[in-house]
């Protein structure tokens, strides 16, 4: 193979500048909005971001919002790869569209979803049951929200799969199931720990879609992002500032492992 | 409606027209509004209406007052007070209708925390919750009068229900000191509390700041109708009912966790 040459300078001066953009706009729009919101939380030092973080009110929207958002995403590992699955093995008529379906929920306005899913599922729907306002409600807004992560992240990694493997492991002997959990599983994984994550960082934040059709009381229905909105329109920035750091080290400790996973399963690939 | 977040974190503006007393209070403190902002005929205020019952077609609940709503089996729609400002005229509301009633402050909180048992949304606006009801939920929308009104006009399916203590709702008006027009500013403002502008109100559905516009078939004068400075005015009710970390209305809200889980 003869690739052409290139020249030095360009390979150390390229990242470097790269380095230094990248830098500057992770920090404009991410880092500083940040740490702002951390410097706000502390304001009163420890102590007043002790109390508004264990405030029971406080402790139970954000319990309630960990858990519905760590059922959430159980449920999106099993139907996300499912899915993706389908979009990459199966040939049905369609599927083009139902491939682009997948992304919707990006698109659509959160608030939209809420309202549509609480005049589909709510009192007055067309459905058989009636799920407005009760902490089913939540986790159906979430689910809704988060279902491209998965799919999303697990659908590429599909695609490039080497098929012989599978053939190889066939001809081993190895059922159907054997071959899922043995050979297609494990390469899978860090994909599908990617998607999870981002899909739990999401639900852990999510406002829009669930403000309508949670019922929002507290220790019931109540997510923490609706118990911040409180706090904000009831003039405690702080309070709302400090919840809000939970938020973010929670979904931080989250996105570390499902690097670190990443990270793992690669080298145990090689 | 008016918005409770307003011009503080400077967005221009030449007149603010807000839900609530101490809005412009703390405008008044960012010298955003001149401190004689009330001294008018008016007293500041541009629009008033009461806090009233809004019941299903036909009343099935047979709701005629506000011991009804603390009753078993009965749904009460109203906002979160920590996110709306109409939710506190709300709260004030259903106090003050037990001091009115001769309760004493302790049974007044009582009743505050039985209502709140049978509150199964707590919308974080009013307009929400005004939603949520027209969707179907609940048996009792506690609303504004005009709210309920401007409902009616669009066609909605609710009737309301004026309880015999109420509270009367005052909405203020105000030029701010910023305005680049401060002439027509303070035109529009005395527009907006003369008799045609009045007129218009009241067509809308709210109660005039000139009594003598209000026909009493339409907006008849509640025998228990309170101010809000039976409780000290907003700033000291803001502290004892609605600060976020320790109020009336946070410990209730406290005990809806600790009587259900």
């Amino acid at each position: 193979m003869s690739a052409l040459p290139r020249p030095a300078a360009i390979v150390v001066a390229r990242p470097a500048i790269a380095g230094a953009l990248a830098t500057a706009y992770l920090s404009l729009i991410v880092l500083i909005p940040l740490a702002a919101v951390v410097v706000e939380s502390s304001v009163d030092g420890w102590a007043g971001f002790w109390d508004a973080i264990t405030a029971p009110q406080a402790v139970a929207a954000l319990r309630f919002t960990v858990i519905a958002s760590s059922i959430v995403v159980a449920i999106n590992v099993v139907t996300g790869t499912i899915i993706a699955w389908v979009l990459v093995r199966d040939d049905f008529p369609g599927k083009r569209t139902v491939n682009a379906i997948i992304d919707l929920p990006f698109a659509l306005p959160t608030i939209v979803a809420g309202l549509t899913l609480l005049a589909l599922y709510g009192p007055k729907g067309p459905a058989p049951f009636d799920i407005g306002f009760t902490r089913v409600a939540v986790l159906a807004a979430l689910l809704f929200v988060t279902l491209p992560f998965v799919v999303r992240s697990v659908q590429p990694v599909l695609m490039e799969l080497d098929r012989e493997m599978e053939e190889a492991a066939q001809s081993l002997g190895a059922g159907g199931f054997t071959v899922f959990r043995k050979v297609i599983l494990p390469t899978l994984l860090p994909a599908i720990a990617s998607g999870a994550g981002l899909g739990f960082a999401r639900a852990l934040g999510e406002f829009g879609s669930v403000v309508l059709i949670s019922g929002n009381i507290p220790f019931k229905t109540e997510v923490a992002s609706v118990f911040l909105f409180g706090q904000i329109e009831s003039n405690n920035t702080r309070g709302a500032a400090a919840v809000s750091v939970v938020l973010l080290l929670v979904s931080f400790a989250l996105l570390l492992v499902v690097s670190w996973i990443g990270t793992r399963t690669d080298r145990h690939a090689r | 409606m008016t918005s409770r977040r307003p011009s503080s974190p400077a967005s221009p503006a030449d007149v603010v027209a807000l839900s609530l007393e101490p809005d412009v209070t703390k405008l008044v403190d960012e010298k955003l509004v001149a401190p004689d902002w009330n001294q008018t005929p008016t007293k500041g205020f541009v629009t008033n209406s009461v806090v009233v019952l809004g019941v299903r077609k036909g009343n099935p609940k047979n709701i005629k007052g506000w011991a009804d709503l603390v009753k078993p089996g009965v749904e009460v729609i109203t906002p979160n007070p920590f996110t709306s400002g109409g939710a506190r005229w709300n709260v004030m509301a259903a106090y003050g209708s037990q001091i009115q009633q001769g309760k004493t402050e302790e049974q007044a909180v009582d009743y505050l925390e039985q209502l709140f048992k049978n509150v199964p949304v707590q919308d974080k606006s009013a307009r929400e919750s005004l939603q949520t009801f027209t969707g179907g939920k609940g048996d009792v929308l506690i609303s504004y009068e005009n709210e309920a009104i401007t409902a009616q006009q669009k066609g909605e399916e609710i009737e309301y229900v004026i309880p015999d203590e109420t509270i009367l709702i005052q909405n203020p008006i105000a030029v701010t000191t910023e305005s680049k027009n401060a002439e027509l500013a303070q035109a529009f403002v005395d527009y907006a509390v003369s008799e045609p502008a009045q007129q218009v109100f009241v067509e809308k559905g709210y109660r005039s700041v000139i009594p003598e516009l209000n026909d009493e078939k339409t907006y008849p004068t509640p025998s228990g109708l309170f101010e809000i400075t039976e409780f000290g005015g907003w700033d000291t009710v803001m502290k004892k009912f609605f600060d976020p970390e320790d109020s009336i209305m946070q410990q209730i809200q406290e005990s809806l966790g600790v009587s259900t889980s």
